[in-house]
C-alpha cells in the first residue's frame, strides 16, 4: 500500500520581513521540507528601461540610483562608463579616484546591510544596530558629496557632478581608521557564533559548475571558489592602479558567502585608503563643453557658456549611433548596461542586467530539499534587493 | 581581454557560413547570425576549448518597428577563462517563434520569460513561459516602441467597493514628448579634430 503524498502550498511574502522587499515566494512543502519554490517578482516593477528611452542621457542617471538603492552610485557608474565609451571621452584622474572611493563606500554600505540583516533573519538583532550606525556615517559622506543620502545622481557621464567639499577626505580617512575595529566587533558577534553557524554552514551550497550555469556573479560566484572580479579582470577607471585581493570561498554555502563579504569590506577599506593617498588635485569632470555643463562662474560671464548650459539642460547632448555592453562589479555582482544609441539625445534601448535577477532565479534550485526555516537564510545570503530585480 | 582578432578568426573558420557578420568594437566581439543556427552556434561557443563562453550574461530584444524584421534578439556571453565577451544577435519577424536555449544555459529561463513579457516574443520548448515582471493579467508588451509610456490601466483603492480596482489611465495633461531636432552638433566634431591632429 502506498501512501499518497500530500504537499502544502505556502505563500511567503510579499509582506514578509525576511523577504527583503516585495518577494512573493510560492513554496510547495512536504512537512517542513521545501519541494519547490516559485518566486513571483515584479511587484516593484517601475518600467525603468522604458522610462530611460524617453529621457535624455543626463536625465537617465537618477533612474540608476533607484535600482539597487542600497548602493546607488555603483549603478550610475555602469551607465556613465557606457556613455563615456561611446562618446570616447576620458575622465580626469581625480574624477576617477572619487568614483572609486564612492564605489567602495557603496560596497561597504551594501555589505553591512546584507550581513546584518542576514544575521537578523537567523535571529541576531545586535549586529543590525551596530551596522546601521556605520551606514549612517557613510550615507553622511554621500550627502556631503552629492547633497543626497540615497539618490545621489553624482556620477555623470564625463566624471562626477562636483568636487568634494573641504574636509570630506579627512573624515573618510578617519572613518577608515575606525571601521576595521567595527568589522572585528561584528565578527565577534557572528563568525564563531554557534547559532549563526548552525543556520548558515552547509546551507544553500552552490557548486562551481552550477554557479556558472545559473549566471551567478559577484559574491555568489566567488563564494563557490571562482576567482572572478571585474575590478581585477576587466578593470575600469583607476582600479588597475590599486593593489587589492579578491577573497573567495571554498564550500559555496551561505557561511562562505558571509565570510567573503566580511573580507570584501576589509579590502574596500584598503582600496579607499590607497585612493586617499593617491588622489591628485585637478578637474573632476571632462572639460568637453558639449558634455559638461559650465560652472556657475562662467555662466555669469560668458554668453557661450550660457548657451551651452541652456542646450545641455533642455536638449541634452547627442550620442553617436552605437551599441555597447558595459559592466561593473557592483556589490551584488555584475551589473551591466547594454546601451543602443541612435545618434539622438535619448538612448534607443537601455537594457539593465541586474545581478539579483539571475540569483533569485536559482532560488528553486538552491532551496529544494532544505527546511522552511532555511528560506530566509538562503534568501539573505543571495543579497537580493528588489529595486534591481524588478527594475 | 585577450586576442579578440584571433578569436574572431577562429570562430569564423569553424562556423564559416553560420556567421553573417563579425566585428570587433569596444574590445567586444559582435556576431550576427541566422535564427536557425542559434543552437549550433551557442553550443559551439560554450563548449569549444578555444572559446569557452560558459556564462550567459543576459538575453534581450530590441524593437525596430519600421524595419522588415522587427525584432533583434541579443545574447550576451562571457568567457571567464579567456576574459572575453561576445554579443550575439539575429533579427526575426514579428510573429516568428524562436528556439529556447534553456537546454544549453539553465539561467536563460527567466531571461526568456522577460523577453516574452516585454516584447511578446514566443520561445519554442521553453519549460515555463509565463509573464514575469508585469502585473497579473497584464495586457500588451511594454517595451515595444508602440506601447505608450503612460500605459493603459492604472490601479487605485476604491473606497466604496473596498477593494483595489483597475481603470483606464486618466491624465490631467497628456504626456508630451518634445522633439529636439536642432543643428546642435554634439561631440562628433571634436573627435574629427582629434583624428586630424593624430
Amino acid at each position: 500500500m502506498t501512501k499518497e503524498k500530500k504537499t502544502l502550498n505556502l505563500n511567503f511574502g510579499p509582506q514578509h520581513p525576511a523577504a527583503h522587499g516585495v518577494l512573493r515566494l510560492i513554496l510547495e512543502l512536504d512537512g517542513e521540507v521545501v519541494e519547490k519554490a516559485d518566486p513571483h517578482i515584479g511587484l516593484l516593477h517601475r518600467g525603468t528601461e522604458k522610462l530611460i528611452e524617453y529621457k535624455t542621457y543626463a536625465q537617465a542617471v537618477p533612474y540608476f540610483d533607484r535600482l539597487d538603492y542600497v548602493a546607488p552610485m555603483n549603478q550610475e557608474h555602469a551607465f556613465a562608463l557606457a556613455v563615456e565609451k561611446i562618446l570616447n571621452i576620458d575622465v580626469p584622474i581625480r574624477g576617477q579616484y572619487i568614483r572609486v572611493i564612492f564605489c567602495e563606500i557603496g560596497r561597504i554600505l551594501s555589505h553591512i546591510l546584507n550581513i546584518t540583516t542576514q544575521a537578523m533573519d537567523v535571529g541576531a538583532l545586535t549586529p543590525t544596530l551596530w551596522g546601521f550606525e556605520e551606514r549612517e556615517k557613510l550615507m553622511g559622506f554621500y550627502e556631503r558629496a552629492s547633497g543626497s543620502r540615497l539618490h545621489a545622481n553624482y556620477f555623470r557621464p564625463g566624471g562626477v557632478h562636483q568636487d568634494l567639499p573641504r574636509g570630506l577626505l579627512e573624515d573618510i580617512t578617519k572613518f577608515c581608521e575606525n571601521f576595521p575595529k567595527i568589522i572585528d566587533d561584528l565578527e565577534t558577534l557572528l563568525t564563531d557564533n554557534r547559532i549563526f553557524k548552525q543556520r548558515n554552514v552547509d546551507i544553500g551550497i552552490v557548486s562551481k559548475q552550477d554557479a556558472l550555469d545559473y549566471s551567478f556573479s559577484g559574491v555568489m560566484l566567488r563564494g563557490s571558489g571562482v576567482p572572478w572580479d571585474l575590478r581585477k579582470s576587466q578593470p575600469y577607471d583607476c582600479y588597475n592602479q590599486i593593489d587589492f585581493r579578491i577573497p573567495i570561498g571554498k564550500n559555496g554555502d551561505c557561511y562562505d558567502r558571509y565570510l567573503c563579504r566580511v573580507e570584501e569590506m576589509r579590502e574596500s577599506i584598503n582600496i579607499i585608503n590607497q585612493c586617499l593617498v593617491k588622489i591628485p588635485k585637478g578637474p573632476v569632470k571632462t572639460q568637453d563643453a558639449k558634455v559638461t555643463p559650465p560652472s556657475k562662474k562662467e555662466l555669469k560671464n560668458s554668453m557661450e557658456a550660457l548657451i551651452h548650459h541652456f542646450k545641455l539642460f533642455t536638449e541634452g547632448y547627442r550620442v553617436d549611433k552605437d551599441e555597447i555592453y558595459v559592466s561593473v562589479e557592483a556589490p551584488k555582482g555584475e551589473f551591466g548596461v547594454y546601451l543602443i544609441s541612435d545618434g539622438s539625445n535619448k538612448p534607443y534601448k537601455c537594457k539593465i542586467k541586474a545581478p539579483g535577477f539571475s540569483h533569485l532565479q536559482a532560488m528553486d534550485y538552491l532551496i529544494k530539499g532544505h527546511m522552511l526555516a532555511d528560506v530566509p537564510a538562503v534568501l539573505g545570503s543571495m543579497d537580493i534587493v528588489f529595486g534591481e530585480v524588478d527594475r | 581581454m585577450s586576442n579578440l582578432p584571433d578569436l574572431e578568426k577562429k570562430i569564423n573558420s569553424e562556423l564559416t557560413t553560420k556567421i553573417k557578420i563579425s566585428e570587433i568594437k569596444h574590445s567586444q566581439l559582435y556576431l550576427n547570425i541566422d535564427c536557425d543556427d542559434l543552437l549550433d552556434v551557442l553550443v559551439f561557443l560554450k563548449n569549444n576549448a578555444s572559446t569557452k563562453f560558459r556564462q550567459l550574461i543576459d538575453i534581450t530584444a530590441v524593437d525596430y518597428p519600421e524595419e522588415n524584421e522587427r525584432f533583434k534578439i541579443v545574447y550576451l556571453l562571457l568567457s571567464h577563462e579567456f576574459n572575453n565577451r561576445v554579443i550575439l544577435t539575429y533579427s526575426i519577424n514579428e510573429n516568428e517563434v524562436i528556439p529556447s536555449i534553456t537546454e544549453i544555459f539553465p539561467s536563460a529561463n527567466w531571461m526568456e520569460r522577460e523577453v516574452f513579457d516585454m516584447y511578446g516574443i514566443k520561445f519554442k520548448n521553453h519549460p515555463d513561459l509565463r509573464r514575469i515582471l508585469t502585473d497579473y493579467n497584464f495586457e500588451g508588451f511594454p517595451l515595444r516602441k508602440d506601447f505608450p509610456l503612460t500605459g493603459h490601466n492604472e490601479v487605485r483603492y476604491n473606497e466604496d467597493e473596498k477593494k483595489v480596482i483597475y481603470e483606464p489611465v486618466k491624465l490631467e495633461q497628456n504626456y508630451r514628448n518634445f522633439d529636439y531636432e536642432s543643428p546642435w552638433e554634439g561631440t562628433k566634431y571634436i573627435k574629427e579634430i582629434n583624428k586630424k591632429n593624430d
